[in-house]
């Protein structure tokens, strides 16, 4: 079996997986996301579960973040590969005739997805790890702030429109990428995703819907901030 | 017509090789595109100067000798046709046409459009083939029940020419789709199914093996192959590869 995740498939095949996990990770990370608009309390609540359940916190956290830098190594590993694979480049060369612009285009709405995760990771992940990991304070509370703190935060970071405006950019990068990402990893996986309508239109409704709700979540508490 | 055609014109392997710029004059929209080539041809000859080399045989889309990238795509602008077939009505009087060679680091260029192909001849001698005893006891084919569904989709997938369009088209120059039909071709049948895993294994090896990029399922190798191999055909190798891999 280790030689077959050596061979070009295998790699393939781990890249669908990886993005499998990601794109699942994605649904709950929406799923807990979207509870802010409706309920500031069950979003504290559910945060609460999440930053500091044992298993989520010591199995599932690092198992995302292996998926994510696999996902991201792989990718530049392939995109290497497949330079390698044309030295010489054609003069003209008429993409659009054959194939969309997503599909074409993955490393670099890719590359885009992971300067946004920097982003990320300095607006919420460090302090998160900072917070637990390093202070040791796994209350989930803040001096001056009423209940838990996690809907706090959220809104503080959504106040600088600069922000705001860089996490939807990055939200139609992500769409972009799951555009053709979606139904490719099905492919890879030997499943004839390019040519069932069915998934085809689902992989469509999730690399819309999703990110379109993460861009109303940012939108959203930009324009009712509270505190 | 009148043309302006960009040819991609390199002497030998070791060459640079560069565009170089021709005019050709009257050419009928009924000519093939080789024709078109061939007054070309004929024109340089009379001029003294050396003719473009380009692959052809049959001229009739069977043979999968003819290539050409033309105005950025492999075999031209129409669908489902090779070189040989695509004919000049595709294109307007006072065009200009670019022809380049398929290009692929497993393709290396012999000389201005003719590429060395025979990378996919050693993907097949890897495993492309069943082995039968061709002694006067074989079995007749049709002896062996087989569904028509199973029957149409290994027919599909054996049409393939191996003309290399789809490494041409692919972005990443991959070689899957081609490996995916000869693969396919015989998983499909149940004479080919007694040495399936060894195939597919020994098939995508030596596709590694020769430079091939990796199939990032863009669907551009199935838009332009001359005979319409589906990328079902991928998808089939990839299940074949892991299941053979899982024995």
């Amino acid at each position: 079996m280790s030689g077959f995740f050596k061979s070009s498939i295998g790699r393939k095949v781990a890249m669908a997986l990886s993005a499998f996990f990601l794109m699942f990770f994605l649904l709950q990370h929406f799923a807990i996301n979207i509870l802010s608009v409706f309920s500031a309390d069950t979003f504290n609540e559910v945060s609460h579960f999440m930053g500091t359940n044992p298993l989520i916190q010591y199995v599932l956290q690092p198992v995302l973040i292996f998926g994510v830098v696999f996902h991201f190594v792989m990718g530049f590993v392939l995109e290497i590969k497949n330079k390698k694979a044309r030295q010489v480049a054609y003069v003209k060369n008429n993409g659009t005739a054959n194939s969309s612009w997503m599909s074409r285009n993955m490393i670099w709405s890719g590359l885009a997805i992971l300067a946004f995760i920097v982003l990320h990771f300095i607006d919420f992940w460090f302090p998160e790890i900072n917070t637990k990991f390093i202070q040791g304070d796994w209350s989930g509370m803040h001096e001056g702030v009423e209940g838990y703190r996690y809907f706090h935060e959220l809104q503080e970071k959504f106040v600088s429109p600069i922000r705001v405006g860089a996490y939807v950019l990055a939200f139609i990068f992500l769409a972009l990428h799951l555009l053709h990402g979606f139904t490719s990893a099905f492919q890879s996986m030997g499943y004839t995703a390019m040519h069932k309508k069915t998934l085809q239109n689902i992989g469509k409704a999730y690399a819309i819907i999703i990110p379109l709700g993460f861009i109303f979540i940012a939108i959203y508490h930009h324009f009712n901030h509270i505190h | 017509m009148n043309l302006t055609l960009k040819i991609w014109r390199q002497k030998s392997a070791s060459d640079k090789g560069k565009m170089v710029d021709y005019k050709v004059t009257d050419i009928s929209e009924h000519m093939s595109f080789l024709e078109m080539m061939d007054v070309l041809n004929e024109q340089l000859i009379a001029e003294g100067h050396e003719p473009v080399a380009f692959d052809h045989d049959c001229r009739e889309g069977i043979c999968g000798m003819c290539s050409m990238y033309i105005n950025g795509e492999a075999h031209g602008p129409d669908r489902g046709v090779t070189t040989c077939q695509l004919h000049m009505r595709m294109f307007k009087d006072g065009d200009t046409i670019t022809i380049e060679p398929f290009r692929a680091t497993a393709f290396p260029v012999i000389k201005d459009l003719v590429v060395d192909r025979t990378a996919f001849d050693r993907i097949q001698h890897a495993g492309g083939y069943v082995s039968v005893n061709t002694s006067g006891n074989t079995q007749d084919a049709n002896a062996i029940p087989i569904s028509k569904h199973a029957a149409d989709e290994a027919m599909d997938a054996a049409t393939c020419i191996g003309c290399g369009a789809c490494v041409a088209t692919c972005k990443n120059s991959s070689a899957m789709l081609f490996v995916g039909a000869k693969v396919s071709q015989y998983a499909l049948l149940p004479q080919g199914q007694v040495e399936a895993a060894d195939r597919v294994q020994n098939m995508v090896a030596q596709m590694d093996l020769e430079g091939f990029g990796n199939c990032t399922n863009t669907g551009a190798c199935e838009i332009e192959c001359p005979k319409g191999i589906s990328l079902e055909n991928i998808a089939r190798m990839n299940r074949e590869l892991m299941k053979a891999s899982i024995k």
